[in-house]
């Protein structure tokens, strides 16, 4: 099963399970997505479920406040995620602080999905990985599977939750993993860390779409003799302090890979955890291999910004011998 | 009334003139005298807590406030046909569709103390906090409208905006998913003349604001929203197209802002008191009551001791919420999430923490 087949499938099963879940966006009734992630959902359950709506951000987002609060289960799609932008004044203004603003009369439960990120050769606003805006808002879960497996399970759980969740799909793996998944239903849980592979010298943090430019990192680094623990954030917020925490006291070195810009970012975070949680246990500065602060740039300057396997596997090396 | 009032020949549908005499009887509403009667005492009792409201402020015992001064038949005119079920998507200055919704007093008094408590309503079904960003609220209203339409309940919801949020991107958003979806939403605008500053005449080149609904295709008229029988009128309409053709509608409410934007603001410094006083001789409250004491219904002294009365019980429940005690810690973090996450557990603990230390100093 692809990505995109494990998010359908996620959907088909919620849809059938709970007639409070309605599905919209632009283009994702009839045509079913631009990447065709909601192909045939429509068909199957019927326009008044999943539908085309008007091309408007703020209303697709705005709109779904009002269902949920009304006691419905929007899902709901931002075609790109930079397109997201004129719905930001409803989620931090109202998905995040409904709950709070009315002490748990009315909440705001519902799921957010948008592709995000870059090596896919797209115009202007089509590449960009902007997960610590959301992560930095109160009131918002923010998840990014990495894996069909982990895109099923945890759209499964983020329909259910009763908080808001932002769910980000790495468009560029969209179809370039495959993997054997079951059709049953599953949860994977949101704000649990997964520990992909132990290791004893350096920890290495990933999530999304460079999960799989780590990996190959990580194959350079055990021909090099270097024993990586690696772990797939597949929740950004609530992040899972503690199984980074512990990872960092087994391995006392830390590495985050993220596409985003550097500054602010995930990564950042994990250096402050590293701080915070394991100080005396470092064996060498917490690193961060990411994007840069820029734009990033059109396709023929696209490889100049994303961090590349052998560009990750330097940083781990560096760390490992410091 | 949709068609001889389409806000295209830009006419202002009224019922009574400003002495309280009826001057158009074809659309004066069926409403019994007693019904009557009880509105203009809801709107006293609005009125009366609006201004005990602005005077806390000034006496340092409640935050910014919002005034609703010379809005009150607006509300009284909803009110009439506003059903327990029916949905309330509010601004920021409804007090009159609170209190019909069933909020209380004292809930108000409590958010704009400072506690978040004051939101809970309840005793009130299908009523929204405070919206604070403009025009934003109209889109929950839109998606609520879904709701109703997609379970096939009989409900009508009630959304409020200024005449400065007609700027917003969201009104347009919002009315046009409504109509393009044929929800049963009744869109209001208080058009009260100011957007904290600035002059509805400044704020748009449309004729008036109801023609804005034209475009998106939804019926809509502009109303004298100082009358309060033009009011019901036009909400009784409003509710039938809503609730028995799934079809949402616009009403622009002509008013006038007596009062300041909040509590912060100083009108005096940009409008006239000549603008002031051609308002005040349409004042909602005056109108009404012109009508009730000509018919001998309602008189000085009544409205004297009523308002005694009403006095009294907004002390009481100010007093009450006066002494609502101290927000605790636990509630700041406590509603963010369904489940409080390690992360805000460890934050709280850690400012526990902190509090005992400097308990200890």
């Amino acid at each position: 099963m692809t990505l995109v087949k494990a998010i359908n499938n996620a959907l088909d099963i919620k849809l059938n399970d709970n007639k409070d879940v309605v599905l919209y966006g632009e283009d994702v009734g009839y045509e079913g997505g631009v990447f065709r992630v909601t192909q045939g959902l429509q068909q199957k359950y019927g326009v008044e479920r999943v539908f085309d709506s008007p091309l408007a951000e703020s209303g697709i987002v705005g709109t779904a406040v009002g269902m949920a609060v009304a006691g419905m289960k929007p899902v709901v799609e931002m075609q790109f995620s930079g397109f997201a932008y004129p719905a930001f004044n409803q989620m931090i203004s109202h998905v995040a602080r409904m709950r709070n603003r009315s002490r748990g009369r009315y909440t705001s439960s519902m799921v957010i999905r948008m592709p995000y990120g870059g090596g896919i050769k797209a115009l202007e606003h089509h590449s960009e990985s902007m997960e610590a805006i959301y992560a930095h808002i109160p009131g918002l879960k923010v998840v990014i599977p990495s894996t069909p497996h982990d895109a099923k399970g945890l759209l499964i759980s983020a329909i259910e939750s009763e908080d808001p969740v932002i769910y980000m799909e790495p468009k560029r793996i969209y179809r370039a993993v495959k993997q054997e998944v079951s059709e049953d239903k599953f949860n994977v849980e949101i704000g649990k860390a997964n520990v992909v592979q132990q290791g004893k010298d350096v920890t290495v943090v990933s999530y999304g779409a460079m999960m799989r430019d780590t990996q190959k990192a990580l194959a350079m680094a055990k021909k090099a003799g270097i024993s990586v623990e690696l772990i797939d954030l597949r929740t950004i917020y609530p992040l899972d302090v503690e199984t980074i925490a512990q990872s960092i006291k087994k391995t006392g070195r830390i590495v985050t890979v993220a596409e985003a810009p550097t500054s602010f970012g995930i990564g950042s975070e994990i250096t402050a955890i590293a701080n915070d949680e394991a100080f005396l246990h470092l064996e060498a500065p917490p690193k961060r291999v990411t994007g840069f602060d820029t734009i990033v740039p059109l396709p023929q300057g696209e490889h100049h910004y994303m961090p590349s396997p052998e560009k990750i596997y330097h940083e781990i090396e560096k760390t490992a011998k410091f | 009334m949709f068609k001889e009032y389409d806000p295209l020949k830009n006419k202002l549908f009224n019922v009574m003139d400003k002495d309280g005499h009826i001057v158009n009887d074809k659309w004066m509403p069926q409403i019994s005298d007693d019904q009557t009667l009880k509105a203009y005492q809801q709107m006293m009792f609005a009125r009366k807590a609006d201004l005990m409201t602005v005077s806390y402020q000034r006496q340092g015992r409640i935050y910014t406030y919002p005034p609703n001064y010379g809005q009150e038949a607006i509300a009284g005119g909803l009110a009439q046909e506003l059903r327990e079920n029916d949905w309330v998507v509010p601004a920021y200055r409804e007090l009159g569709l609170w209190l019909a919704k069933g909020a209380t007093l004292k809930e108000v008094f409590l958010y704009f103390m400072g506690y978040e408590d004051g939101s809970r309503f309840e005793n009130a079904t299908h009523l929204l906090p405070v919206s604070v960003p403009i025009a934003s609220q109209l889109l929950h209203a839109t998606g609520i409208g879904y709701e109703v339409k997609y379970h096939k309940k009989d409900e009508v919801v009630y959304t409020f905006v200024g005449d400065g949020g007609t700027s917003e991107g969201d009104f347009h958003e919002a009315l046009n998913y409504a109509a393009v979806w044929k929800v049963p939403v009744v869109f209001v605008i208080q058009n009260n003349q100011y957007a904290i500053s600035f002059n509805v005449k400044n704020q748009t080149s449309s004729q008036n604001l109801a023609v804005k609904s034209v475009a998106y295709g939804l019926k809509s008229i502009q109303v004298d929203g100082n009358d309060f029988f033009a009011m019901t009128r036009v909400a009784q309409e409003a509710a039938k197209t809503a609730r028995e053709n799934q079809e949402p509608v616009l009403i622009e409410a002509l008013t006038y802002r007596k009062g300041a934007h909040t509590t912060s603001d100083d009108p005096s410094k940009y409008r006239s008191k000549e603008e002031e006083q051609e308002w005040e001789e349409k004042d909602p409250m005056k109108r009404l009551k012109g009508y009730l004491t000509g018919k001998q219904l309602w008189n000085d002294q009544q409205e004297e001791e009523l308002d005694q009365q009403y006095k009294k019980e907004v002390e009481r429940q100010f007093e009450e919420a006066e002494n609502y005690g101290d927000y605790p810690l636990e509630d700041v973090f406590k509603y963010q999430y369904s489940e409080m996450p390690d992360i805000l557990k460890k934050q709280m603990y850690a400012h526990q923490k902190f509090l005992k230390w400097k308990e200890g100093q």
